[in-house]
């Protein structure tokens, strides 16, 4: 294990950059307080394909994303984006935050929230015009946001809240689309809106990857799956990854034996 | 009182008490917004050991050497403040609490010891300010404002906080977009690419900047009042960021003048003799605008 950490040199980012997947993690470690959050994580995520990042919480599956992101500093690893640097690359990454990591009183309305995936094209100052507002619109439009485009963002429920979200990573019109805990406390509704939208990026040839906890909604959303706790444990194609035994080592044995086998589980 | 009078005694701690006010409510609405209304109160009180090194330092009170003083001090805190936090593993709030109350006492007693007798620098001044000495004594009435050799003798303190507060104005309007963004939304911001670090430490320099060139007008105590009052009352009124700034420059303006003028003429009106610190006026004021934007504001839920 040790060895591995300290193999990350520059020709392995020559090679990954070769490979070049939308998103490609080696030996990604991170830890708060000295205690490893992610530990010497190893992953390539394929293009045009919805995976999903599983596991119990405080497996880390948050830190993964916001490591490979740059938001959070890793001890060791790296990711590499369409085969080159984040850096190089970030007009063609988007990323959904988790809702609750920001303050929704924050003064603002729904088009202003959305409008700051605008905000590569446009610079410190560029003009905001009507094509400008055109784009807006049209994301508030995919996930049916377009009747509350004026509303103040505290005064909208938690999945439309999420919804507004969605909309900014879509205004970004990117390649890859990282999503930290998309579903997490929203409606029925919602839930079904953000799942057609990840679809339809996937069929237009667009990559989708976000973490998940429903274990029960899995194989219904997912194309791949990467199950892991702290360590990655298991990832691929969700009928060979997304496995009763994955399952089990990434909980140790703490879910219920209905849950042990999630196709029973769903039956 | 006539127009020479006004503008010979009135005028000038008018323009530089509103022009202070502003300096401060614009910086405040991102540290308020951004929960770092503390850090406000921080540097507005660090900025006193640092204008007091600097002048054992230099000898003068002259503007540069003061706001480099102000500044290092800032920058000191900052520093110790992220420190504590680390290694003493103690919440944000204490560890600010502990480096700006240490450091504002350490300059109570480098001012209490060093001879300042021939300078306008004293511990009274650095609480309070001195808005009502800030006098042009070269005016005998408005035909002054065009009268070269009166303009000469404005307090240097205007051209101080005028250049302060422009360059204040500038830098919100130019870095707009990205201060909006890293203060809503980290995490995005970061994925933009934004320095979103270099943005944080922005705002603690423009309100250390804002902070030194206030200093004189309305002294370290009331400075905190324009740092939050303003854009606290804003937030009230409107939710919408760019309205909430214009809110708060209003309101800035309101209670630099209506406490200015309050606190001269007021007890007169009740028929005291005497007049009433305009900082402290300007302050109370302040925080009685907060209490009708809480109680009567539109946007209060």
């Amino acid at each position: 294990m040790e060895a591995r950490l300290e193999d990350v040199t520059m020709r392995d980012v020559r090679e990954l950059a070769a490979q070049g997947g939308p998103l490609v993690i080696r030996g990604m470690t991170v830890a708060y307080d000295r205690k490893p959050a992610v530990f010497s994580v190893d992953a390539t995520f394929r293009s045009g394909r919805i995976t999903g990042i599983i596991g119990p919480n405080g497996a880390g599956k948050s830190t993964l994303l916001r490591a490979a992101l740059g938001i959070v500093k890793p001890l060791a690893g790296q990711a590499t984006f369409f085969g080159t640097t984040l850096g190089r690359s970030r007009d063609r990454v988007a990323y959904v935050p988790q809702r609750a990591s920001v303050d929704w009183d924050f003064p603002a309305r729904v088009v202003d929230v959305v409008a700051q995936g605008l905000y590569r094209r446009l610079g410190l100052l560029g003009r905001f015009g009507r094509d400008h507002d055109d784009m807006v619109m049209a994301a508030l439009e995919r996930v049916g946001m377009e009747d509350f485009s004026a509303r103040q963002i505290g005064q909208l429920s938690g999945g439309q809240q999420q919804r507004v979200f969605l909309a900014r990573a879509l205004a970004q019109d990117a390649m890859i689309y990282l999503l930290d805990e998309p579903f997490a406390g929203v409606d029925a509704a919602t839930e079904r809106a953000i799942i057609k939208v990840l679809k339809a990026l996937r069929s237009e040839g667009r990559t989708v990857i976000a973490v998940h906890h429903d274990l029960s909604t899995v194989e219904e959303y997912f194309d791949d799956v990467l199950v892991m706790n702290v360590r990655k444990i298991s990832d691929g194609p969700v009928g060979t990854a997304f496995t009763p035994e994955a399952l089990d080592t990434a909980y140790g044995g703490r879910l219920e034996r209905g849950l042990r086998d999630p196709r029973k589980a769903l039956a | 009182m006539n127009g020479g009078d006004f503008v010979t005694f009135s005028l000038t701690p008018l323009l530089i008490g509103s022009l202070a006010a502003l300096a401060c409510a614009l910086p405040g609405n991102f540290l308020v917004l951004r929960r770092q209304a503390l850090l406000g109160d921080a540097i507005s009180h660090v900025v006193l050991p640092g204008i007091v090194l600097a002048f054992l330092v230099t000898g003068t009170i002259s503007t540069w050497p003061m706001l480099l003083g102000s500044a290092t001090a800032a920058v000191v805190a900052v520093v110790l403040i992220e420190a504590i936090r680390r290694f003493g593993r103690i919440e944000p709030g204490a560890a600010m609490g502990v480096v700006f109350t240490a450091m504002f006492a350490a300059g109570i007693l480098a001012l209490e010891q060093s001879d300042t007798s021939g300078v306008h620098l004293d511990v009274e001044h650095a609480l309070f300010g001195n808005l009502e000495s800030l006098i042009w004594l070269d005016a005998t009435g408005w035909a002054s404002l065009v009268d070269p050799v009166a303009l000469a003798g404005l307090p240097p303190e205007l051209f101080r906080i005028s250049l302060v507060t422009v360059v204040i104005a500038l830098s919100l309007a130019v870095f707009w977009r990205p201060l909006a963004i890293s203060t809503f939304d980290e995490g995005f911001a970061r994925t933009l690419g934004l320095p979103v670090r270099a943005i944080g430490l922005g705002i603690v320099i423009v309100s250390a900047l804002a902070a030194v060139a206030a200093f004189d007008a309305v002294g370290s105590i009331i400075v905190i009042a324009m740092f939050i009052c303003p854009p606290a009352a804003a937030r009230l009124m409107t939710n919408r960021l760019g309205a909430q700034v214009a809110w708060s420059a209003a309101f800035a303006l309101i209670a630099a003048t209506l406490g200015f003028t309050l606190a001269g003429s007021g007890p007169a009106w009740l028929g005291s003799e005497n007049a009433v610190s305009a900082a402290g006026m300007v302050g109370t004021v302040a925080g009685v605008i907060l209490a009708c934007a809480a109680l009567f504001g539109p946007a209060r839920n």
